[in-house]
């Protein structure tokens, strides 16, 4: 078992694992968020339940921070080793003509959706903490679809929404069918998890893109 | 029997392999750890030779110039390997394949050698099967076979059209196996240099190792050259760049005595030559001649004009078509045997009928092949009235289904599409079936010096038949080695490690160096491949396809001559203590310019036209091959005596117990 | 034509190399790339220099020897060939064209163009085989009949020639599609299932060894492969490895 962890294809796995993870979570996540746009008593309901329910703040909040923190290191691992198998560089290289550009540029989709992720957690998850434990506010199960809804009164924030959408559009349309590839699975459902993946990576990023917006042109009036 | 004394067991053909076996000395396991045993060359024959070794327990070193095993030219070999399974039930037999390659070998090889070889073949496809050799297969699971020219019944096995890489990687990684173990010391990237004799028996060679240029000493107990044919000779061939004969002749000069130098053969499907800097040939496998038809226009002045590009082969009509070799063997017509389809398309070309502007070319053509297959496919399709267009389109994708990936390799480098115009072919070099000469144990005129593979002598007699070399080496180096090593060796397991501090060392790599040296400090004016190139039209012209005695005299005099001028003039740029290609192919080219005037002299002696040795002053008044049993029924053995010209002739009388000679005829 | 070379040259493992400019004329389009080459070294020699050095070998696309980054990309523009079946009718007169060897820091350079792939040779010591004796002694070959689909998956993998482009066009440097076609020739055949397990993890373990990067499943391999060798050898060496791996 050591050697599995120590192997290129078992660290590959888990970049596959921990992603497929949170490709998931994504998706929970977009459906969350659609309700505001839908019904913000539905979407307050729900935020207050995923804030307030013990298996998800005690279990599941922290196996999600483990998994973007597993995705994220073992990315920067794999990106340092990978850099230091090619020690001199060659002159002219046309990566171009054979693989596509997401899927030589992971490391920069990556990243900035890493930077998009400090915001979010900083608006959001760094919000709640203070609002729950520091301060020791009282529960109340009304407060998340204003406080959602101003966060995208900012252009700016709203523009860096939309571009880290874009980029992590890119990133799961290699990563997402790519961590199938890494488990072992090639076969004759191949084409169809590739072009499920295309569907998800446009449809999952437009639709958060589309909550931003909407929000964005729809501010609340006091 | 003089001085060459085959050792060809007593008893019944059918039973002098086992009884051989049961009679010869062997030893123990313990023993074989202590003794030593060099294989250079690891294609076929010496890499199943040093994984069979070492897997009895011996210690093995290998050598090979490239930089790994797996790419030796055995790697090249397309169509297939033969064996006598019998599993299609088509008659086959050990005694089949036997008659069967001696025939095809024009009566010029050993009954017993060429036995055995049919014995073990069936052995050979065991073997490989169980080290995961992916032969083709049917839908029931089964080995597939096909048929291959000059025989009756379908025992050719194969992996696509690659056979020779699959079986090669089967060997490597019998190898590998073996390397894992540390029971073989693999050393790419060498050459050997010298042989080393020590107290008359074969002790160790002299290497060059091709990155660092160091020299360096090898012993052992016995040494195996497995290094290949020496058709590089003609400077254009099918070999691979690299093939060479250094190994082979090193031994040569050290004693072991030269077999039918002269035997080539010339195989009659390949890409022709497209100008002057073309290095290498590429062979269009033999299965081509199946569907193709092989032709040149008629009329000298159509030939000219196609030559002059003003007209096409495609607007010729029929009746101003030749197609020769259906006109002169109206029997076997396009499927005659790659000496005689060869021969047949020089002496069309001579006459002026070539169809490329190097006027070496003829035609391969499959539109008839394609109407043919397009009309049935039409047929079973139900397409009653289909049109010429729509049958042609049929017909073209049968043969793409049959000979796709040809087509494509034609189409890469002739840049023309095979399809819509036909092939242009020309004979190239392919293959040498002269050698080392070998005893039945597989050792040379040196004790304790064995060859195996293309580069001894030993079964295809004048000419080898299709898919019958990969059986040879893998049957040299699997099945036949491991036994008669081990009767030599017997009387070694007291010796303890031979020493390289010796005398014998010395003065070899003393030689060693003074030859490079000499190389490195002839301050001359033509690069090697200048006068390889020279060698090569020599060859080509005077010893090539036919031969004539005042064309080989000729050519014996302008070797010596290359050659003397060679030692003078020739430009070897960089170290000898570095990388330097330039210093390999001048050694290789050094051996090259003396094996060539030995070939002329062996094909000068040779008063007869025999398989691939067609000596134009025997012919019948038809033009056929005139062999002469009563006169040249021997194996020539040349031995060296310093210049190529005093190399003395010695003959092995070959006797026919079980197969009477008959006259090849096609017609 | 006329076309501007830059090539790599360095004049061993140690020293450091740069590009030298080289302009050839009269190059020809049937000429195959190897012998545009050829003719440069002649004239180098003439002229006193020392030649560029590069392997090659058999000249027909299957021994694998030669291995040329040719324009960014391993054995030139032209798919399914190696550099030896390139022909200088892929380019135009006036191009310039970029030679360097195949990089990677398993793949050390040994001199100008030519480079040392002796971890390929260590890959397949460490497994690339099935332990059986060469006696010949085994059973009938028809004695085990192989379905055909696996028998022709298993020579697709098989046909493998090793020459390093897999390495060589790969971002990170990865020999996964190598080592994948070994371990997958032999896993597809019954006479290779039985040390299948053994087999993935010790030429794993070598090839990760070797200092070769991670597979990121990008598909550079496969498309510059000259002999086509599937990605779906690369996920069948992945199951293979977890499984046997799990199994322990």
């Amino acid at each position: 078992m050591s050697s599995l962890i120590k192997s290129s294809i078992a660290r590959k796995v888990v970049m596959a694992l921990s992603g497929l993870f949170l490709v998931l979570f994504l998706a929970l996540h977009v459906t969350i968020n659609l309700t505001s746009v839908i019904s913000p008593d539905t979407f307050n309901q729900w935020s207050h339940f995923m804030g307030y329910n013990g298996l998800v703040q005690y279990i599941m909040q922290p196996v999600l921070i483990i998994g973007v923190i597993v995705h994220f290191v073992m990315g920067i691992v794999l990106e340092i080793k990978n850099t230091q198998a090619r020690s001199i560089k060659y002159t002219k290289y046309k990566g171009a003509a054979n693989a596509p550009w997401v899927s030589r540029n992971m490391i920069i989709t990556g990243l900035v959706v890493l930077a998009f992720l400090g915001l979010h957690f900083y608006d959001f998850w760094v919000h709640e903490m203070t609002y729950k434990y520091i301060e020791s506010n009282p529960e109340d199960p009304t407060r998340y679809y204003t406080e959602t809804v101003e966060k995208f009164a900012p252009i700016w924030r709203t523009v860096l929404y939309i571009v880290s959408f874009g980029l992590l559009s890119l990133h799961l349309w290699h990563g997402f069918a790519s961590s199938f590839q890494s488990m072992g699975l090639n076969n004759k459902y191949t084409p169809s998890i590739k072009s499920f993946t295309k569907i998800y990576a446009v449809v999952i990023p437009l639709v958060f893109v589309f909550i931003a917006i909407y929000h964005h042109l729809n501010p609340i009036t006091h | 029997m003089g001085i060459l004394d085959s050792k060809i067991p007593s008893g019944p053909l059918a039973e002098k392999w086992t009884k051989y076996k049961n009679e010869i000395d062997l030893v123990n396991p313990a023993n074989k750890r202590n003794i030593d045993i060099i294989v250079v060359g690891t294609g076929l024959a010496g890499g199943s030779a040093a994984a069979s070794f070492a897997e009895l327990g011996y210690n093995v070193k290998t050598f090979c110039y490239q930089d790994s095993p797996r790419r030796a030219h055995s790697i090249a070999a397309q169509g297939g390997i033969n064996a006598s399974k019998n599993y299609q039930g088509d008659g086959d037999s050990d005694y089949r394949l036997f008659y069967d390659t001696v025939k095809g070998g024009d009566y010029r090889s050993r009954e017993a050698n060429v036995y055995r070889l049919a014995e073990v073949s069936g052995n050979i496809i065991d073997q490989c099967v169980s080290q995961g050799v992916p032969f083709a297969r049917d839908y029931g699971g089964l080995l597939d076979n096909r048929s291959f020219g000059g025989v009756l019944v379908s025992r050719t096995f194969y992996a696509k059209g690659q056979t020779g890489q699959q079986l090669l990687l089967g060997a490597y990684a019998a190898m590998n196996r073996q390397i894992h173990r540390g029971k073989i010391k693999s050393h790419t990237r060498h050459e050997m240099l010298d042989l080393v004799i020590v107290d008359g028996k074969a002790r160790g060679i002299i290497t060059r190792n091709l990155i660092t240029g160091e020299i360096d000493r090898h012993s052992a107990h016995a040494v195996v050259i497995a290094t290949g044919g020496y058709g590089n000779l003609f400077f254009l061939s099918t070999y691979a760049m690299g093939a060479n004969v250094m190994a082979a002749w090193r031994t040569h000069r050290r004693g072991a005595f030269m077999s039918n130098p002269c035997f080539t053969q010339i195989h009659p499907t390949c890409i022709p030559v497209s100008g002057e800097h073309q290095s290498k040939l590429t062979l269009m496998s033999e299965s081509l001649r199946n569907d193709g038809r092989i032709w040149v226009p008629k009329r000298l002045e159509d030939a000219q004009a196609i030559r002059e590009g003003k007209l096409k082969p495609t607007q010729l009509k029929e009746e101003d078509r030749d197609y020769y070799l259906e006109r002169r063997y109206p029997a076997f017509g396009n499927l005659v045997p790659r000496d005689v389809a060869s021969r047949a398309a020089k002496e069309r070309c001579d006459a002026g009928y070539g169809v490329n502007k190097t006027g070496e070319a003829v035609y391969l053509d499959f539109d008839a092949a394609i109407m043919r297959y397009g009309s049935e496919k039409a047929l079973t399709s139900g397409l009653k009235n289909a049109d010429d267009a729509h049958i042609r389109k049929l017909g073209e994708e049968v043969v793409e289904a049959k000979y796709g990936n040809l087509f494509q390799m034609y189409e890469k480098i002739v840049d023309e599409n095979p399809y819509k115009t036909p092939m242009m072919i020309y004979p190239a070099v392919h293959y040498t079936m002269g050698g080392l000469w070998v005893d039945y144990n597989l050792q040379t005129t040196i004790p304790g010096c064995y060859a195996a593979g293309e580069a001894n002598f030993s079964d295809h007699g004048a000419n080898r038949l299709g898919a019958s070399a990969l059986m040879q080496g893998l049957a040299d180096g699997y099945f036949v080695l491991p036994y008669t090593i081990g009767d030599f060796l017997a009387d070694d397991i007291r010796t303890g490690p031979i020493p390289t501090d010796s005398e014998e060392f010395d003065k070899t790599e003393k030689d060693v160096l003074d030859k490079i040296n000499k190389l490195m400090s002839a301050k001359g004016t033509h690069s090697v491949d200048y006068y390889h190139k020279k060698l090569g039209k020599i060859m080509w012209n005077k010893c090539g396809m036919s031969r004539n005695a005042k064309g080989l005299k000729e050519a014996i005099e302008e070797i010596a001559a290359l050659r003397k001028d060679f030692w003078e003039n020739v430009k070897v740029p960089g170290a000898a203590d570095d990388k330097n290609q330039e210093l390999e192919k001048a050694g290789r080219v050094a051996d090259f310019l003396e094996l060539g005037e030995l070939f002329a002299m062996d094909a000068l002696e040779r008063n007869e036209s025999c398989g691939g040795h067609f000596r134009e002053e025997y012919q019948t008044p038809e033009g056929e091959a005139l062999r002469d049993d009563k006169n040249f029924k021997f194996v020539s053995a040349w031995e060296y005596k310093g210049k190529p010209k005093d190399a003395k002739l010695h003959k092995e009388n070959l006797i026919y117990e079980n197969i009477e000679l008959k006259t090849r005829s096609y017609k | 034509m006329k076309i501007y070379l830059k090539i790599w040259r360095q004049k061993d493992a140690s020293s450091k190399g740069k590009i030298v400019d080289y302009t050839m004329n009269g190059v020809e389009g049937d000429m195959s790339f190897l012998e545009m080459l050829d003719i440069l070294n002649e004239d180098l020699i003439s002229k006193g220099e020392v030649p560029i050095e590069f392997d090659h070998d058999c000249r027909e696309g299957i021994c694998g020897t030669c291995s040329l980054q040719i324009n960014g990309r391993p054995h030139g523009p032209d798919r399914l060939i190696t550099v030896c079946q390139l022909h200088m009718r892929s380019f135009k007169d006036g191009d310039t064209i970029v030679i360097e060897p195949f990089r990677a820091k398993a793949f050390p350079v040994i001199k100008d163009l030519i480079v040392d792939r002796n971890a390929f040779e260590r890959i397949q010591q460490a497994g690339g085989f099935i332990s059986v004796n060469t006696s010949g002694r085994t059973v009938d070959a028809n004695s085990i009949p192989i379905r055909k689909e696996n028998a022709d998956k298993a020579f697709n993998a098989a046909a493998c020639i090793g020459c390093g482009a897999c390495v060589a066009a790969c971002k990170n440097a990865s020999a996964m599609l190598f080592t994948s076609a070994k371990v997958s020739q032999f896993a597809l055949l019954p006479q290779g299932r039985i040390e299948a397990s053994e087999r993935v993890q010790n030429m794993v373990r070598q090839m990760d060894l070797e200092g070769f990067g991670n597979c990121t499943n990008t598909g550079a391999c496969e498309i510059e492969c000259p002999k086509g060798i599937s990605l779906e050898n690369i996920a069948r060496m992945n199951r293979e490895y977890l499984g046997a791996s799990i199994k322990g």
